[in-house]
C-alpha cells in the first residue's frame, strides 16, 4: 500500500509533510512504523534521521500504533471556560482509558490537543477529521456511542 | 459599531461557488492590477498604511518593496494560514466564507512582486477550509484566474496548499518556511528576512489571511479613502475573535478604534450569567491578562505597544470573575511549553520552569522567591528568545505581574484550592 501512495508525489524534499500526513491517514492503526519511516526517506532520498525528526516533531505524527478513531480534545483557555461538564473527565471515565491511551478493542485513542481555532464553538473536540463543538456529557455519550456503531 | 469590508459580502454567499464572488465584483481589482504598474500598486497600498494583521502589524508594502527590489526572479508568496493562537479564528472564518477574496489578494501581491508561485499553509486541524480552498483554486484556475499568461496578461502564477501537522511554532515565518520544506518546523536567525531569503533559499513575502484579504479592498476603493478608516496608526478594518464567557462569541468586523468594552459588550453580548468580568486576554495565549477596568482601551496597534505587544491576532478572551487566575496561567504556559521547538534556550527551559512555578502557586505552595524567580524568568525570555514564541510566551505572566500583582502575594499568603489545570 505505501508503495503505491508514495509513487503519487514527486520525490521533492518538501513533499514529507504532506507524505508523512497521507501514510498515516490511511492507516486502521494511525501511525508510523520505523519500516515506514526508513521506505519514506529512501523515496526521497533523505537521511533516516530527517524523517523520524519530522515525526517526532509534529503533533500529528505516532510512532506508537493507535486506536482507529483518534479523538483529541482541545485544552487551551477559551474551551476551557466553557467546559463545565469536563470533557476529558467524561470521555476517559466512558471509555475506561486515560489520556494517550488506546482502548481495548482498538476504536479509540484519547489526546490532548492544542487550540483547534473554533473557540466560537468552545468546548470542541476532533475525532479523525471531523470537528465537534459547543459539547457537554449528553452530546459527548451521543457521539462515542454513533462512532462505536459505525465499527 | 461594526464596519464590513472582508466580511461583507459572506451572509448568503456560497464559498463554493466562484461565481457568487464573481457577481459581488470578485476579481475585479486583480484585473485593474493586471492593467497598472507593479511599483504603483505598492504606492497604493502604502498609501493605505496597511500593517500586518497575523500578530506583528509591519507595515505591508515595506515588505512588499523588499520584495520588488530582489535581484533573483524565482521568488515566493506564501499566505500564512496557521491560525494556531488560542482565542483566535478568524482566518478560518474567512477561508471558509469568503475564499476567492483571499486569493485575489494573493494575486495582487504576486503581480506586484513579481513571484510566479504561491502557497497556502494551511494548519492541518482545519479540514474544512483546506477542502474550501482547494476548490476555490481549482475553481480560479477553470476561471482563467491562475495558471499561465492570466487573462492575456502574459502574468503566470500557480498556488499550492500544504497543510500542517499539528505545530503552533509553524505560525512563525521562518518555521513555517522550513516546514513547507519538509522539515521540522524551527525557526532560523534573521536576519537575512524572508524577502530576502526565504522558501528554498528564494526571496518570499509572506503575509497573513486577513492581510492579503485586504488587497482586493484597497485597489478597489484606493489606498487614501482606504486609510481614512480606523484611526491614524492602525486604517483599515480588524476581524476580532471573540470567545471565552461571553453570550455571543464569534468574529466581529470593526474599524480600528473601536473600545474593547463595546466589543464585548454590544457584540459578544456581555457575560454569559451577567457575571463580572475578572480578566480580559487579548490576542491570545501571547497576549496581555488586563482587568476589568482597563477595558476602555481602543483596538489600535499603538495602544498595545504598551504591553510590548501588537494587537495580536486580534483575539478578546472574556473570563468572568469566577476564574481561577493561576489556572488560566498554567494552561497557557503548558500551551508554550508544548509548543516550543526547542531550538533556543530560554524558550525550551524557560517554558518548563514557568510552568513549574505557576503550578505551585496553583497548587498554594508558592513563596516570595518563586514570585521574583518567575519575575526573572519571564524577562530573561522575553528578551532573549530567538522567535516571537518565546519572546511572547511571558506576556500573560508580565502583564498580570503588573495588573493583578496582589493576586500573586494574596496566593502565597492565603493558600486556597486552585483550578483544575
Amino acid at each position: 500500500m505505501l508503495e503505491s501512495i508514495l509513487t503519487k508525489y514527486p520525490k521533492d524534499q518538501d513533499m514529507l509533510i504532506e507524505i508523512l500526513l497521507d501514510v498515516q491517514n490511511q492507516k486502521t492503526d494511525q501511525y508510523l512504523s520505523e519500516a515506514e519511516i526508513e521506505q519514506i526517506a529512501s523515496y526521497l532520498s533523505l537521511p533516516t534521521a530527517h524523517v523520524s525528526s519530522a515525526v517526532s516533531f509534529y503533533t500529528f505524527f505516532s510512532t506508537q500504533p493507535r486506536g482507529k478513531h483518534v479523538i483529541q480534545v482541545c485544552k487551551d483557555v477559551p474551551c476551557y471556560l466553557n467546559d463545565s461538564d469536563n470533557l476529558v473527565d467524561t470521555i476517559q471515565k466512558q471509555l475506561g482509558i486515560g489520556m494517550h491511551e488506546t482502548t481495548e478493542d482498538g476504536m479509540f485513542t484519547l489526546e490532548p490537543t492544542s487550540c483547534l481555532g473554533i473557540c466560537d464553538g468552545a468546548p470542541a473536540m476532533r475525532i479523525g477529521e471531523h470537528t465537534y463543538t459547543k459539547l457537554n456529557k449528553d452530546r459527548v455519550t451521543a457521539l462515542l456511542a454513533e462512532y462505536r456503531g459505525k465499527r | 459599531m461594526e464596519q464590513k469590508l472582508l466580511t461583507k459580502h459572506i451572509p448568503g454567499m456560497d464559498p463554493m461557488n466562484v461565481q457568487a464572488y464573481l457577481d459581488v465584483e470578485g476579481y475585479q481589482s486583480f484585473l485593474k492590477a493586471l492593467k497598472t504598474r507593479p511599483l504603483d500598486i505598492i504606492g497604493d497600498i502604502e498609501q493605505s498604511k496597511l500593517r500586518g494583521r497575523g500578530g506583528a502589524a509591519f507595515p505591508v508594502h515595506m515588505k512588499m518593496m523588499s520584495m520588488a527590489k530582489q535581484k533573483e526572479t524565482t521568488r515566493y508568496i506564501i499566505c500564512n494560514a496557521d491560525e494556531g493562537e488560542p482565542g483566535n479564528f478568524k482566518d478560518r472564518y474567512l477561508m471558509e466564507n469568503n475564499p476567492h477574496q483571499l486569493l485575489e489578494g494573493m494575486l495582487i501581491a504576486a503581480y506586484a512582486t513579481r513571484a510566479n508561485k504561491g502557497y497556502i499553509y494551511i494548519r492541518g486541524e482545519f479540514d474544512t477550509p483546506i477542502k474550501i480552498m482547494q476548490e476555490a483554486i481549482k475553481q480560479a484556475k477553470a476561471h482563467g484566474m491562475l495558471g499561465t499568461n492570466i487573462q492575456g496578461s502574459g502574468f503566470d502564477f500557480d498556488l499550492e496548499i500544504r497543510s500542517g501537522a499539528g505545530s503552533y511554532v509553524c505560525g512563525e515565518e521562518f518555521a513555517l518556511i522550513e516546514s513547507i520544506e519538509g522539515k521540522s518546523g524551527r525557526t532560523r536567525v534573521k536576519p537575512p528576512f524572508p524577502t530576502d531569503v526565504g522558501l528554498f533559499g528564494k526571496p518570499t513575502l509572506i503575509n497573513n489571511v486577513e492581510t492579503f484579504s485586504n488587497l482586493p479592498w484597497i485597489l478597489s476603493m484606493g489606498g487614501e479613502t482606504f486609510a481614512s478608516i480606523g484611526t491614524e496608526s492602525s486604517t483599515g478594518t480588524k476581524l476580532v475573535s471573540v470567545s471565552g464567557n461571553v453570550k455571543h462569541p464569534g468574529v466581529y468586523e470593526v474599524p480600528f478604534g473601536v473600545p474593547i468594552r463595546d466589543v464585548i459588550d454590544t457584540l459578544g453580548g456581555g457575560t454569559q450569567n451577567a457575571q463580572k468580568i475578572g480578566m480580559v486576554q487579548l490576542s491570545g495565549a501571547s497576549g496581555p491578562i488586563i482587568p476589568e477596568y482597563m477595558l476602555d482601551l481602543t483596538i489600535d496597534f499603538d495602544r498595545f505597544e504598551d504591553f510590548d505587544s501588537k494587537t495580536g491576532a486580534g483575539a478578546i478572551i472574556v473570563m468572568d470573575d469566577q476564574k481561577d487566575m493561576f489556572d488560566i496561567l498554567k494552561r497557557i504556559s503548558d500551551f508554550f511549553d508544548h509548543e516550543s521547538c526547542g531550538k533556543c534556550t530560554p524558550c525550551r527551559e524557560g517554558n518548563v520552569h514557568m510552568s513549574k512555578l505557576l503550578n505551585k502557586f496553583l497548587q498554594s505552595d508558592a513563596t516570595e522567591k518563586d514570585l521574583m524567580n518567575l519575575e526573572s524568568l519571564s524577562r530573561v525570555m522575553h528578551q532573549t528568545s530567538l522567535c516571537g514564541l518565546g519572546q511572547s510566551a511571558p506576556t500573560a505572566v508580565l502583564s498580570t505581574l503588573k495588573y493583578f500583582r496582589d493576586t500573586y502575594f494574596d496566593r502565597i499568603e492565603h493558600p486556597q484550592e486552585g483550578g483544575r489545570a
